[in-house]
């Protein structure tokens, strides 16, 4: 099998915060209305987390289970278990309608750190930042893209999807300019 | 700037993270009706100056569609709720009355 890529390769950018494009990383789009019987051990069995409540993310080591909408979560673990991820989900949701899908090479994953690194996405988005509580995940854009983020370990982790992650990548860069702090 | 509250993820979301979708409350009239009433319900649409009643759609968010009741002249928010909703709640037409007392209804 051919080795996964992550969209840029790695692309790093040092300005006002450090920039970084991380991944690949493992991520599942799991889709059940809340109540199904047997979710809360779907999400457990790929990733170790309880079910996350209204906007928020729950980590447990390198995996973390994030609410999207009411009937969505993202599921994120290390790239090379989602195989075995979508098996435990696909028994535990045995019966139940759902919908389980391996989107890891469907995303790019950026990392933003540095003191000031709420800064760089403040001009990007339509977000209230100082109201951005810890471990919520946020849903919004990015200038003109689809954007999923959340504040961790001192700095924010940024979803967007592969597609536009050179666009991502080039905003970043730009909103972290030396000498554009806000 | 109108900044409407998506009731399925309770973020305070902004205009241009939304997406508009017209009237609410539409009553639709398929096979078997009018010509008129199927002329109505395709392309007839109120346009009014004051509280309207929309549909949007939190598109860069949790992708759900609601409702709003807004006014068209000021940007009032006067609530927002589901979808799923066949008509106002009745604490949000009480909120519309108390500040609009002309208010004729969403109909």
């Amino acid at each position: 099998m051919s080795d996964p890529v992550s969209a840029l390769g790695g692309a790093t950018f040092e300005g006002f915060a450090s920039v970084r494009e991380i991944g690949p990383l493992g991520m599942i789009t799991l889709r059940a209305k809340a109540g199904t019987a047997g979710l809360e051990a779907a999400v457990h069995a790929a990733t170790g987390c309880a079910l996350p409540a209204q906007r928020r993310i729950v980590r447990q080591g390198d995996r973390a289970a994030g609410w999207m909408s009411p009937d969505e979560f993202l599921l994120i673990l290390p790239y090379g278990d989602v195989a075995a991820a979508l098996a435990g989900i696909a028994q535990a949701l045995q019966g139940q309608h759902h919908l389980a899908v391996d989107v890891s090479d469907a995303r790019a994953v950026f990392r933003i750190e540095g003191a000031k690194a709420d800064q760089v996405l403040r001009k990007l988005s339509p977000v209230d930042f100082d109201r951005l509580e810890p471990g919520e995940l946020r849903r919004s854009r990015a200038a003109q893209v689809a954007a999923a983020f959340w504040a961790e370990d001192g700095g924010f982790t940024l979803v967007c999807f592969r597609s536009v992650a050179a666009y991502v990548m080039g905003l970043l860069s730009t909103s972290a300019q030396p000498g554009s702090e806000l | 700037m109108l900044i409407l509250e998506c009731p399925y993820c309770g973020v305070k979301a902004e205009e241009t993270e939304l997406s508009p979708g017209g009237e609410a409350h539409l009553k639709r009239f398929g096979p078997g009706s009018s010509d008129d009433e199927f002329e109505a319900y395709m392309f007839a649409r109120k346009n009014p100056k004051g509280v309207h009643c929309e549909r949007w759609r939190h598109a860069y968010g949790c992708g759900k569609w609601f409702l709003a009741a807004r006014c068209t002249a000021t940007l009032e928010v006067f609530g927002t709720y589901l979808a799923q909703t066949a008509e106002p709640p009745a604490e949000i037409v009480e909120k519309i009355k108390a500040k609009r007392p002309e208010w004729k209804g969403y109909s």
